[in-house]
């Protein structure tokens, strides 16, 4: 890990600091580690390390029936995990916004994460969640934004899927 | 467990709520949302009806947001045991302003009273000093409620307590299941818009 950080992760900080996200919780993502790291660094945002996804779908709901905007950040795996949590969002229409770092697509070494990262989008849409895909690195934070606004002026439920491709090959030897 | 006192579920929560009034209230799903809604309805109280296992990183999102009110999650042991790992994520948090209780009966009573996990071993108490909520504690007479509140309204750590309470079902009293309605009248009781 570590190294050099792409543009498109310091690209989702500043989205979410433009965005007024008052509350960033997830169960970590190498692809999400520099935004963390960020977030953790701001007096301003609050960061959350979850024990499992759905309790960020819980959270978020609750920083908004308070205020606050609250942004999740997961990998495709952890979406199964969050599937009846999801009801809550469409029983009450909160707004609702996951960054999802995908796995199982793309130079996948470990086949368990196939069937999930797979099966991530239908799941999501499935429960009532808008799904946008990005590829590019130059449109994360275009879409990222249109995400915050969808939500919390709409108040909609987006998931922003960000492609494997996007995080490139996962080195499995250790030093 | 059989051996412990037991409180009567509805005398409690309603002389907790008399002692909260400015508490933001989360209950979980089931009886605990009947005995908040049946101590008296108000804006500020949010009753799940689903999202078990969501009542309390409910309320610490809510505690987070507004961290100068009172936030009180009132729920059940088999929605806490299903949402345990929440412990952890608000032990790590500790917001001053967050207080949990859970009425204990041992049972699943929304399903035909089968024996939970609280019955069979596990300690909520124990669990949650372990998630280093360290103020966590047993409740066995109605008069606890008193205490109970009395944290509530100090906003002065994270308190968690589990209330031994009898496998009773008291008459039904059912809240709004509207959860627009829930969600857009709590947030206006906090002068914030709908949506």
């Amino acid at each position: 890990m570590g190294g050099e950080v792409a543009q498109w992760q310091e690209d989702l900080y500043r989205v979410l600091k433009a965005g007024r996200i008052g509350q960033v919780a997830y169960v970590p993502d190498a692809g999400h580690a520099h935004l963390i790291r960020r977030v953790q660094a701001d007096p301003d945002i609050r960061d959350i390390v979850l024990t499992t996804e759905e309790e960020g779908v819980a959270l978020a709901a609750g920083a908004w029936l308070g205020g606050q905007r609250a942004v999740l950040l997961m990998q495709s795996s952890g979406v199964g995990n969050c599937v009846n949590m999801f009801s809550l969002l469409r029983s009450c229409r909160f707004p609702f916004v996951a960054l999802v770092t995908m796995r199982g697509e793309y130079a996948e070494f470990n086949p368990w994460q196939g069937p999930m990262g797979r099966g991530s989008q239908e799941a999501m849409e499935l429960m009532g969640i808008a799904v946008h895909r990005v590829s590019e690195p130059g449109a994360v934070a275009e879409v990222v934004s249109a995400a915050l606004d969808a939500a919390f002026l709409a108040g909609d439920r987006v998931a922003v899927l960000l492609s494997q491709s996007l995080l490139g090959r996962k080195k499995w030897e250790r030093k | 467990m059989s051996a412990k006192a037991t409180v009567e579920r509805r005398a409690f929560v309603a002389r907790l709520m008399g002692g909260i009034p400015d508490a933001l209230v989360v209950t979980g799903l089931g009886s605990p949302a009947y005995d908040v809604f049946a101590a008296g309805d108000r804006d500020a109280s949010f009753y799940l009806w689903g999202a078990m296992g969501g009542a309390a990183p409910m309320g610490l999102g809510l505690a987070l947001a507004q961290p100068g009110k009172p936030v009180v999650v009132i729920t059940g042991d088999g929605e806490m045991l299903m949402g345990m790992g929440s412990l952890a994520t608000i032990g790590a948090q500790r917001p001053v302003n967050l207080t949990i209780v859970v009425l204990d009966n041992g049972h699943y009573g929304e399903t035909g009273m089968q024996p939970s996990h609280t019955s069979l071993g596990t300690s909520l108490v124990t669990v949650a000093k372990g998630c280093g909520i360290e103020d966590a504690f047993p409740v066995d007479r109605l008069e606890g409620a008193d205490d109970v509140a009395r944290r509530v309204n100090a906003r002065d750590g994270t308190a968690f307590a589990v209330v031994t309470i009898a496998a009773e079902e008291p008459p039904r009293a059912l809240p709004a299941r509207d959860g627009v309605y829930l969600k857009n009248r709590f947030r206006a009781k906090l002068g914030l818009p709908p949506f």
